[in-house]
């Protein structure tokens, strides 16, 4: 449970690691430190963004994510590419050939995650006509953003939608279909997530709102694309039919799925610290009004992924092109409720806050944290420069009163202390009877 | 009740008119509520009052004072000006009455649900004012033992 619970994709290389500042300063929940010379991530404030991937000149922060070969475990396997996969090649004018070549690559199905969106758009249409539901609803697609909201906005918990991401409403659909049709056992068969993130592959591992995960593993489009982008190069003909609307696929850019819920009064904003910045205001009742809110980690939505090969805004523009060709059709009244029947669509599970901000859980013992964390605050200088290792100065002070560091961190307070130590040693060699005769005559 | 006098306190400058500025003392409360492990709930109940006050100091008044006092059983939210006071505090106290000026109109506040969404949100308001010589704001919370 415990190793479950701090289960993070998101990892440093410590060989690649120099210490730098630059992953510290842009954490948007404080969880890096750079100590004795190496970042360090704290697993209970992580929440899988990537940010710090993105940001690391050195490529020290990697993601880690099930190798290609690891589909052989399993006898039958199943591809369940992510929309933003689509975007990723150029010269490819349907996604059929994309499906077609992960085929070749050794899976027996292909199951598009943005056909599963648009059943989550089926279901959060049915949610939105419940007016006790708190508002705005929040989508529930980004395990980053959800994992931001237990952190940072506890408060907004209740607002998340209880329908669960496409990847598993997709992976559920992709297993029935398969074993139904080839009459196979479901141990017998693998589902593996083609993923632009880390935040993916760690609700695949420890989901949030859901007991286990209906997906097996998952392989980064970085990863498949050399091995993919070969077989589409050879490919003769296409046979894999290709099922979701173009809603669906269009789930791949932010706004993607406010637009398919047809709604007025929605608002997508892309980019994590653009998405704390409206959370606040959501959370302070600032923004009345909105019925539904779409939250993504990434720059542009899910194309700016860390793990994307293409450049987000080129892939953006790639699935707006390929979504107006799409075949398939929204899902109809019927076919929801059938399917509603067959899996477990809904987050079941209570999604519990994660106040990791918290000084104490007595909230005596936190305000004398408090204090102290100012008194030693008004002694820092207050440059937020980050060579302590921690993100600011205010930071710095916590992280003295939690335990973390020492006030010798600081490099002025370092510095003001070693010239006062100077100025010792040399009253000291003052009262010391000839010492300073002896200098003299060294002259 | 061991430490239930234990208080601490955050004070801040408010500026007349700096819109700028606008909303950071309420931000600095929610922060400091978060960490002290306050209720997610009433820690937006705060700040929804103190950002109302906040921005009352701003829009209204001479420039005043944005005060925090947190104890083991209560969150004491002040805000305290110079002027120029409220003439008539019922009033003021009404849904949609505002004398915001146009600057503040332009910028989308003066919708005259400030003061009305302090009460709602406080367990209790005390509210002093006296024209030429300043207003009193006193917002009360009880800290509910779990
Ligand atoms: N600190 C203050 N000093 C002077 N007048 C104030 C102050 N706070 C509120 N008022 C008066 O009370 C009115 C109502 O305040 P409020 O409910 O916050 O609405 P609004 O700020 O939108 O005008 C204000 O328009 C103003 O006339
Ligand atoms: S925006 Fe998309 S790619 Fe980025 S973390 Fe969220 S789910 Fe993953
Ligand atoms: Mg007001």
């Amino acid at each position: 449970m415990k190793l479950k619970e701090y289960y993070h994709s998101v990892t440093l290389r410590k060989d690649k690691c120099r210490g730098c500042t630059n992953c510290i300063k842009r954490c948007p929940t404080e969880a890096i430190r750079v100590r004795d010379g190496k970042a360090r991530i704290i697993a209970e404030r992580c929440i899988d963004c990537g940010e710090c991937i993105r940001v690391c000149p050195y490529h020290a922060k990697v993601a880690v994510t099930d190798p290609l070969s690891s589909i052989e475990r399993f006898r039958y396997r199943i591809a369940l590419p992510a929309p933003t996969l689509y975007g990723q090649f150029k010269n490819v004018d349907d996604i059929k050939v994309i499906l077609t070549g992960l085929k070749k690559l050794g899976f027996d199905y292909v199951y598009e995650v943005a056909r599963g969106a648009d059943y989550v758009t089926a279901f959060v249409k049915e949610a939105l006509k419940d007016p006790n539901r708190k508002r705005p609803i929040i989508s529930s697609a980004c395990p980053a953003i959800v994992r931001l909201i237990q952190v940072r906005f506890p408060e907004l918990i209740d607002n998340i939608v209880n329908v669960d991401s496409p990847m598993e409403i997709a992976a559920q659909l992709a297993r029935n279909e398969f074993c139904e049709r080839y009459g196979v056992k479901s141990e017998e068969v693998g589902v593996f997530f083609i993923t632009p993130c880390a935040a993916k592959m760690t609700s695949i591992r420890n989901p949030v709102g859901r007991k286990e995960s209906s997906v097996d593993g998952a392989i980064s489009i970085q990863e498949i694309y050399g091995p993919l982008y070969s077989q589409i190069s050879n490919l003769k003909e296409e046979d894999v039919a290709q099922m979701a609307s173009p809603f669906g696929v269009g789930w791949a850019n932010s706004g993607g799925a406010c637009l398919s819920l047809g709604i007025d009064s929605y608002l997508a904003v892309d980019g994590i610290q653009n998405v704390i910045r409206v959370l606040e205001e959501i959370e302070d009742e600032k923004l009345t009004d909105l019925e539904y809110f779409e939250g993504l980690a990434c720059p542009g939505g899910c194309v700016g992924g860390p793990l994307t090969v293409e450049n987000g805004f080129v892939a953006k523009n790639r699935i707006r092109k390929l979504s107006e060709k799409a075949r398939g059709r929204p899902v109809s009244e019927d076919e929801l409720r059938e399917v509603a029947q067959k899996i477990q669509w809904r987050l079941d599970e209570k999604i519990l806050p994660k106040p990791v901000m918290k000084l104490d859980d007595d909230i005596v013992e936190a305000m004398k944290k408090m204090e102290t964390i100012e008194s030693i605050y008004e002694s820092l200088p207050g440059l937020d420069c980050g060579s302590c290792g921690s993100p600011s100065c205010r930071t710095l002070a916590e992280d003295i009163v939690r335990g973390y560091a020492s006030e010798m961190d600081c490099v002025f307070k370092l510095r003001e202390k070693v010239k006062q130590l100077a100025q010792e040693m040399i009253e000291l060699s003052e009262k010391i009877p000839g010492g300073r005769k002896e200098t003299e005559g060294q002259e | 009740m061991a430490g239930g006098y234990y208080s601490i306190e955050q004070v801040f400058h408010i500026k007349a008119g700096d819109f700028a500025s606008a909303g950071e003392a309420s931000s600095q409360i929610k922060k400091t509520l978060k960490q002290l492990g306050i209720d997610s709930t009433l820690v937006r109940r705060v700040t929804i009052a103190a950002y109302e006050a906040e921005m009352n100091l701003i829009i209204h008044s001479i420039g005043g004072e944005l005060k925090l006092k947190v104890t083991p059983q209560s969150i004491i939210v002040t805000a305290e000006d110079k002027g120029p006071g409220i003439p008539d505090i019922d009033l003021a106290m009404q849904e949609g009455y505002s004398t915001a000026p146009e600057i503040a109109r332009e910028l989308g506040f003066g919708a005259g649900m400030g003061l009305p969404n302090i009460k709602r949100n406080a367990d209790r308001l005390n509210i002093q004012s006296k024209v030429g010589e300043g207003t009193l704001l006193e917002i009360y919370f009880d800290i509910k033992a779990r």
